[in-house]
């Protein structure tokens, strides 16, 4: 094993302070559903773990008086989906929340944690390096098997995607994020949060080495419909291969404005606005459905083995625009299975 | 009467548990977690092995330097496995053997390790069609070539046709002849010896063509249908839930304890006494219970000799080497791949004439398997050319994998059929019909199996032509298949006492594999003795039990439920003799029925089990059985299975989805129904995964596994399986005998599935598994779109 120094502050403070301002040198844990994983297999091997779960004050779900809501860092996904006000409110969260992982991963996952996990790329994964290249010079993913890669933002060197199921949906919504750091407090939407890193020493995200995200800021929902859809070929327990999330304000029957993102398809979530225009000011169904679907794909560029995924990025947003709008979509778990046979 | 009669089971409303459903009796234990594993063997003093691996899909060790490891404090054994020199064909090879006092420090310890490598060239991808023109091998044969043929099983008839063909470049007596078929032993006894010569190391190894007929006339006869299409399936991994691995320990300084993860317990001792130096007779294995072996796990390999080498080391103590999960399906067995081009050719009456097929696949580094294609049919198909090319690459090596060469063989071949069913307009069930007689002896049993499959299925009522017409992206089909398997008993010997008292207790040293050979064991002894199971105490799972062979190509049962038979039958027998005076009768005058010993059709003439006993005096009765191998009619060979399966496919998304798998089995006397059932249930979830999930996926710049974890190796869920409904031909064909059925029904479930879903969307998907990618790439090319 190799020794690392473990320290466990109790305050937002104490924690900053015990950061290195080098990546890699210290890690957080929080949940630990990533971290423990990535040290077991020498992925990462800090020289510090800094543990937040007894830092007081990120374990709050606080509901605004405009209906919004503001979820601490540290609130599991468990208890985002069991809360009544996120329920109530963002029934399209609650549920997408219910639907990441397994139970198990849920009652220890932290909300922040989800936003700062690692890229599930198995490159990387297999300690190849997140950026991995082949010895001249080129990348073992292009080179490579690219199936579960980037369609968007894969002009490089990164071709990774990134893995939330629930930051697309947060980010239709509009979410915030709050970051505490050295210098004090600062504010950023969280779509501006996710970057492409350019090399190995970078992450997938604007956080610096030494700072926290505290918290999350939702503005209030009233009068958005939303919805999230995940392209998974298993039924539980599987890695999407594309997804969508959507909110959408209407006008009468038609969309008055939306925000599209697209989740495991580049390696940040990617907003889409050649979707959004599609589909704004128009009444959601099948057809302006598939062209926002189809719009929302315009621009993608596939690697040698993601073909599918390009299809598959456009069903997920076709699917999750009707899904918001209320109409039904096919689903091969119930029992609406096709007559044929 | 004839000697074996007395042995022959009683008919079926003559016995209680033979045959019928009896709860699994290790079903508790393993549901509350009181099953004891390979991997909870945690003695005191327990040290930890784990091995350095080589990063490098195929390289040349040059230089080993375990100086830094071997100074760590806790570390208390090191043992060089592969020396510098030896060539290394798989990433994930094992180069050194550490024990240390805990996991952490092994696993340091193993870093600490350095190893120089020489980088060689390797190939890990393996779909890639070969050249067509590589003209055979014919160089003779060293012993490594006929040791890669057994590993990749090699039918033995090929094997003696290249040994007579080619010659040997060793002298048989250097060949391990006593472990060899007869047939390849004597061949390689009267082949010609010549010198080796110096080959270039080659990818591909194509086998001379087999033929039969003339193929190219038949498919240019008038008035033929012809289909041509390419299937195939990736390397799998065994993915065992419990990994391989071995707790071994020297309980003096030439006594070895091993428990080491196997489907051959009492085959351990005989493989592990020459590299560890003691006679087998020294050597015990002990094992209650494995987790999912599937073929991969017959010897002790290097984990079972390195635990046994390294515990020697270190004075003695126990040395545990269980497998982490990416060593398990990086290194512990890859079932081989088998892609190929089919072209095949019927009359317009659906009479299958001519097939013609070129393929290929990998076995790793000894090249490939050779599946029976055409499968079923092989030898009565008028006229056909097969050809088939070994790729010799860096992928891992190959183990048997349940029921080798057969999944791939029947789904190249079931698909062609189905394809060509689909050309001539005729539904699947007819065209299998119109040619049963080409399945040969089991034709019959498939023509019973049919009506029952089509009924539990509804295929009649539901069966559509190719293409589902329903509006909307979810289309629905139906597919089926059809397989076969030996499954004859292996040599298999028990040991039955009766105590005075009324106790009973068996002695085997068999192993259950989770297939229910507990159970099945007490079927027979319980019915033979006319006792409950829960009277009867089963001892199993150690050397110092009665020895019984490997559990591999399903030889278990017909090996176990006949010795157990024998043993049965000729301990009552005895007991009979005993207890016939104090009646005041003749012991082939007595039954025992439900814990009574009786004259038979005299109720009232009866003692009890207890009082029975008591009057054998003080000596216990003991028997011994021991079943007939070949020509013991207690047992056969030779099983049918029907599967039907009913998809939906998702088009938009590409995703498949099932919805009911019919699986309608043979396997003569059913022994224990319910674990029999079982064992299809399994069956039907492993395949379905295979058709749906499974892949080995190779970097071909590092030569490594991508995905060896469960997250993106994946395995069906509880979600995935749609409903199973499995029917066992009970009671149909007794008189065969007790015939293996672990491995035949996952044969049929990736052609039943891939065969559904051609029907619902309507056009092949060429490749197993069937992902989103592929299903979406068959769909796109349909409509002429650029995949």
């Amino acid at each position: 094993m190799i020794q690392f120094e473990y320290l466990s502050p109790s305050s937002v403070k104490q924690a900053l302070g015990l950061l290195s301002p080098n990546w890699g040198d210290t890690e957080v844990l929080a949940g630990g559903t990533d971290l423990l994983g990535l040290m077991k297999d020498f992925v990462l091997t800090p020289k510090r773990v800094v543990n937040i779960k007894h830092v007081s004050g990120l374990e709050a779900i606080r509901s605004e008086g405009d209906g919004g809501a503001r979820i601490g860092a540290l609130v599991t996904l468990d208890r985002i989906v069991e809360a009544a006000h996120i329920r109530q409110n963002y029934p399209a969260l609650a549920q997408t929340v219910a639907d990441a992982a397994s139970t198990q991963i849920r009652n220890m996952a932290t909300i922040g944690g989800n936003l700062c996990q690692r890229p599930r790329c198995w490159y990387f994964r297999n300690g190849m390096g997140l950026l991995p290249k082949t010895p001249d010079g080129k990348s073992m993913v292009v080179e490579g098997d690219n199936r579960y890669h980037a369609i968007f933002g894969n002009e490089g060197p990164a071709y990774f995607v990134s893995p939330s199921t629930i930051v697309p949906l947060l980010i239709a919504y509009g979410a915030r994020l709050r970051i505490a750091g050295a210098d004090g407090e600062r504010e950023l939407a969280l779509e501006k949060f996710f970057r492409i890193p350019g090399s190995d020493a970078e992450r997938e995200h604007d956080l610096k080495p030494n700072e926290l995200v505290t918290e999350i800021l939702l503005p209030s929902a009233k009068g958005v419909r939303a919805a999230n859809y995940e392209v998974r070929q298993k039924a539980s327990f599987d890695w999407p291969l594309a997804t969508a999330a959507v909110a959408l304000r209407m006008n009468g029957s038609a969309v008055e404005s939306a925000r599209i993102v697209m989740g495991a398809v580049a390696p940040v979530p990617w907003v889409s606005q050649e979707a959004a225009q599609a589909i704004a000011n128009k009444t959601i169904n099948e057809q302006t459905a598939s062209a926002a679907g189809a719009a929302a794909v315009s621009k993608a560029r596939s690697l040698s083995h993601n073909n599918y995924k390009v299809k598959l990025a456009a069903v997920a947003v076709k699917r999750a625009l009707l899904v918001a709008v209320g109409q039904t979509v096919p689903d091969l778990s119930t029992a609406q299975r096709g007559g044929g046979a | 009467m004839p000697a074996e009669d007395k042995y022959a089971y009683p008919p079926a409303d003559e016995r209680t548990y033979v045959g019928r459903r009896m709860g699994r009796v290790d079903g508790t234990a393993k549901s509350t977690g009181h099953a004891k594993y390979t991997y909870d063997y945690n003695a005191k003093g327990l040290l930890y092995g784990a091995f350095v691996r080589s990063p490098y899909a195929h390289a040349r060790i040059k230089n080993i330097n375990t100086s830094e490891a071997e100074k760590m404090s806790g570390v208390k054994a090191v043992e060089i496995v592969q020396k510098p020199g030896s060539e290394i064909y798989w990433a994930g090879d094992e180069v050194v053997a550490i024990a240390a006092v805990d996991e952490p420090t092994v696993r340091d310890a193993v870093r600490a390790v350095k190893v120089d490598y020489e980088q060689l060239p390797h190939l890990v991808i393996d779909s890639e069609e070969p050249p067509h023109n590589i003209p055979p091998d014919t160089s003779p044969l060293g012993l490594d070539d006929l040791e890669d043929m057994a590993r990749n099983q090699v039918p033995t008839a090929q094997m003696v046709k290249e040994i007579n063909e080619r010659g040997i470049t060793f002298k048989p007596e250097e060949a391990p002849l006593d472990r060899m078929p007869a047939d390849i032993a004597k061949a390689v006894k009267s082949a010609k010896q010549k010198p080796a010569e110096k080959k270039p190391p080659a990818w591909y190894k194509p086998a001379a063509a087999e033929t039969q007929g003339d193929a190219d006339a038949a498919f240019q006869a008038p008035e033929v249908v012809i289909s041509e299409g390419l299937y195939g399936l990736p390397v799998i991994t065994h993915c065992c839930l419990e990994t391989h691995g071995a707790v071994c320990e020297w309980t003096d300084s030439d006594h070895l304890l091993t428990h080491v993860s196997t489907q051959y317990i009492s085959g351990i001792p005989g493989q592990m006494a020459e590299v560890v130096g003691i006679p087998a007779a020294n050597i015990r294995q002990v094992q209650e219970n494995i987790g999912g072996g599937f073929g991969s796990k017959f010897g002790p390999d290097r984990w079972g000799i390195y635990s046994a080498k390294l515990s020697k080391k270190a004075g003695g103590a126990p040395v545990k080497m269980m497998l982490s999960r990416a060593e398990e399906l990086e290194v512990a067995g890859c079932r081989p791949s088998a892609y190929a081009r089919v072209r095949v050719a019927a009359k317009k009456d659906g009479k299958l004439t001519a097939w013609d097929s070129f393929g290929w696949g990998t076995g790793g580094p000894g090249g490939g398997g050779s599946p029976p294609i055409p499968y079923l049919i092989r030898d009565r198909v008028p006229n056909y050319r097969i050809q088939w090319t070994a790729v010799v690459n860096n992928i891992g090596p190959a183990r048997a994998w349940r029921a080798p060469n057969h999944p791939q063989a029947c789904l190249i071949t079931m698909a062609a059929l189905d394809d060509l069913a689909h050309k001539l307009g005729m539904n699947p069930l007819e065209f299998f019909k119109k040619n049963i007689e080409l399945t040969g002896p089991r034709a019959n049993i498939y023509m019973d199996e049919f009506p029952v499959a089509d009924e539990l299925m509804g295929w009649s009522k539901r069966w559509h032509p190719r293409g589902d017409k329903t509006p909307g992206p979810i289309k629905r089909g139906l597919g089926m298949s059809m397989h076969t398997w030996g499954g004859r008993g292996h040599q298999s010997e028990c040991d039955l006492t009766i105590q005075p008292d009324g106790s009973v207790t068996i002695k085997m040293g068999t192993q259950d594999l989770g297939t229910g050979t507990r159970t099945a064991i007490l079927a027979v002894a319980a019915d033979t003795l006319g006792l409950t199971p829960q009277q009867i105490t089963l001892l199993y799972g150690d050397t110092r039990y009665p020895m019984s062979g490997g559990s591999g190509g399903s030889t278990t049962i017909g090996g176990v439920s006949s010795a157990t038979r024998r043993a049965s039958v000729d301990a009552r027998d005895a007991l009979f003799l005993k207890v016939a005076p104090v009646l005041g009768s003749t012991p082939e005058q007595l039954e025992v029925v439900k814990g009574q010993v009786r004259v038979k059709g005299q109720a009232s003439k009866a003692l009890s089990w207890k009082e029975a006993c008591a009057k054998m005096g003080a000596v216990p009765i003991n028997a011994h059985g021991k079943n007939l191998g070949g020509r013991d009619p207690l047992m056969n060979s030779g099983v049918g299975g029907v599967q039907m399966a009913d998809v939906s496919v998702d088009t938009e998304a590409g995703i498949v989805k099932i919805n009911k798998m019919v699986a309608v089995q043979d396997c003569g006397l059913v022994v224990s129904l319910e674990t029999a059932e079982s064992q299809c249930y399994g069956a039907l979830i492993m395949g379905i995964s295979y058709a749906l999930f499974e892949e080995k996926v190779m970097d071909p710049t590092s030569g490594r596994m991508l995905n060896p974890n469960m997250e993106f190796y994946r395995l069906a869920g509880i979600g995935d399986i749609g409903e199973l409904v499995v029917h066992m031909m009970v009671n149909k064909y007794d008189g065969r005998g007790v015939i293996g059925l672990g491995e035949p029904p996952v044969i049929s479930p990736g052609a039943a599935i891939s065969n559904a879903v051609a029907n619902a969307i309507g056009v092949r998907v060429p490749m197993l598994p069937l992902t989103p990618a592929r299903v979406l790439a068959a769909l796109g090319e349909q409509k002429g779109e650029n995949a």
